[in-house]
């Protein structure tokens, strides 16, 4: 079990800033989050739109600011656990137990819930049976391509992720093309190129269609398609590929005994602890009167939770405010000194 | 303020007066009809407020824009009447719109 002073849930822009305050007060804290890389919402929905209103930042896309947040934190030398997913919560004594569906477990006075809307997850397949063939036959990301050589290989999807993996997978094995719509909306590059590739006979693209089932009993046999015309077609097929993007679901933190309301946390506004001593709830996922989801008000919530924190974290060492331009131990910790 | 109805997939319905200026997305989320998830908020960014159009209304509602149909893609059981409920403005133009929220939204 690891032991630190603050467990942060999610790595998005208000985990990153907590990662900050709490380091200037000298509080360790790990960061765990369920995507591969840190940014959270910022990297994941909309990585290359702009924001405008990140103070003193007139325009920045959801990728700079991830990036910048970062760099802000890279003195403290945090460990990040991505990839992972907090199942349990519990409490021991004064502190909280926090264990990952990867099996790391921590121990830490203080945890920081700014977990967004919940984690995400692949959106699945509308049709009943496809819960039986997903790992199998079916699946919602391609982690070892080896394992989809020489096969019949259908893709649903009409986005960036559909058409990379088309194109990659038809080096090797026959691809099917699945879109409910005749306009693709991948980057034009990619699009010629699997133009091509249809020309040679080496994808078939169908659209505008969608899944109606899937048949077979171990693994995929074929799937049926329908069409907007309301024609059917039996395509034969071993591997089925679904691209519809991700979905955020609240996932285990409904039920760690804490103040809901609809699928946000309940705060104090004074610090953003929840109805649990030490356990704290900032950025999209908290409410309390007047609530507004901006990154902003995360990176406030934050800096508040960050001093209860420290008085839970230290409760023999007196707090004191210092603020940055001056404070010789905040510019310590920043490396500045 | 222009009334509009709320069917769920089971066929109950409600109808409610939502001020010009909110969202279909919004007068839900306010009113508490459930159905409608909204996770991103009503910035285009998730598909979980995703509803059928009465096949009347699909022509007289402004055109859905390129990244509204990209979004639409993704959602649960799209069709052709399908729209994002927070990209549809209400005014007094939408007096009497009537739209059906999707099984689902994910």
């Amino acid at each position: 079990m690891k032991k630190t002073d603050t467990v942060i849930i999610g790595a998005g822009p208000v985990g990153l800033f907590a990662v900050h305050q709490l380091g200037i007060k000298g509080l360790k804290s790990v960061v765990i989050d369920n995507l591969d890389k840190a940014g959270g919402q910022c990297i994941e929905l909309y990585p290359d739109k702009p924001i405008y209103d990140i103070p003193a930042v007139p325009e920045c896309t959801g990728e700079e600011l991830t990036k910048k947040l970062l760099e802000q934190i890279k003195p403290f030398n945090t460990e990040f656990f991505l990839n992972e997913r907090v199942e349990e919560v519990k409490q021991y004594k004064d502190n909280w137990i926090v264990k990952t569906n990867n099996n790391n477990e921590f121990l830490a006075p203080n945890i920081i819930i700014a977990g967004g809307v919940g984690s995400f997850e692949p959106r699945k397949l509308s049709v009943k049976e496809a819960e039986k063939f997903e790992g199998k036959s079916l699946f919602y990301a391609v982690r070892n391509k080896e394992q989809f050589k020489n096969k019949n290989i259908t893709i649903f999807g009409g986005g960036d992720s559909a058409l990379d993996w088309a194109l990659e997978l038809s080096k090797f094995s026959n691809i099917n093309l699945i879109h409910r719509r005749e306009e693709f909306r991948g980057a034009p590059h990619t699009l010629s190129e699997i133009k091509k590739l249809e020309k040679e006979g080496k994808i078939s693209i169908k659209t505008p269609c969608q899944l109606e089932s899937i048949e077979g009993d171990e693994n995929i046999i074929s799937i049926t398609l329908k069409f907007d015309d309301g024609k059917t077609e039996k395509i034969k097929t071993d591997i089925v590929l679904s691209f519809f993007g991700l979905i955020m679901k609240l996932g285990p933190i409904a039920e760690w005994g804490l103040n809901m309301n609809k699928k946000t946390i309940e705060v104090n506004s004074e610090n953003f602890q929840t109805n649990k001593k030490g356990i704290f709830a900032a950025g999209d996922i908290c409410t309390y009167p007047g609530k507004l989801k901006l990154i902003l008000s995360g990176f406030h919530e934050v800096a508040l939770a960050s001093v209860e924190c420290f008085k839970r974290a230290r409760p023999n060492e007196k707090y004191r405010f210092e603020f940055t331009t001056s404070s010789k131990n905040i510019q310590e910790r920043l490396g500045k000194k | 303020m222009p009334k509009i109805t709320y069917k769920d997939n089971q066929g109950n319905s409600k109808t409610i007066e939502v001020e010009n200026g909110l969202s279909v997305m919004e007068g839900a989320i306010q009113n508490d009809v459930p159905g409608i998830d909204a996770d991103c908020g009503g910035s285009m960014a998730c598909a979980t407020c995703h509803v059928y159009v009465e096949e009347k209304w699909l022509d007289k509602l402004p055109k859905a824009e390129d990244a509204e149909v990209d979004m639409i893609d993704m959602a649960y059981k799209p069709k052709k009447n399908s729209r994002l409920s927070c990209q549809l403005i209400v005014s007094d133009e939408l007096e009497g719109l009537t739209v059906t929220t999707p099984e689902k939204q994910s």
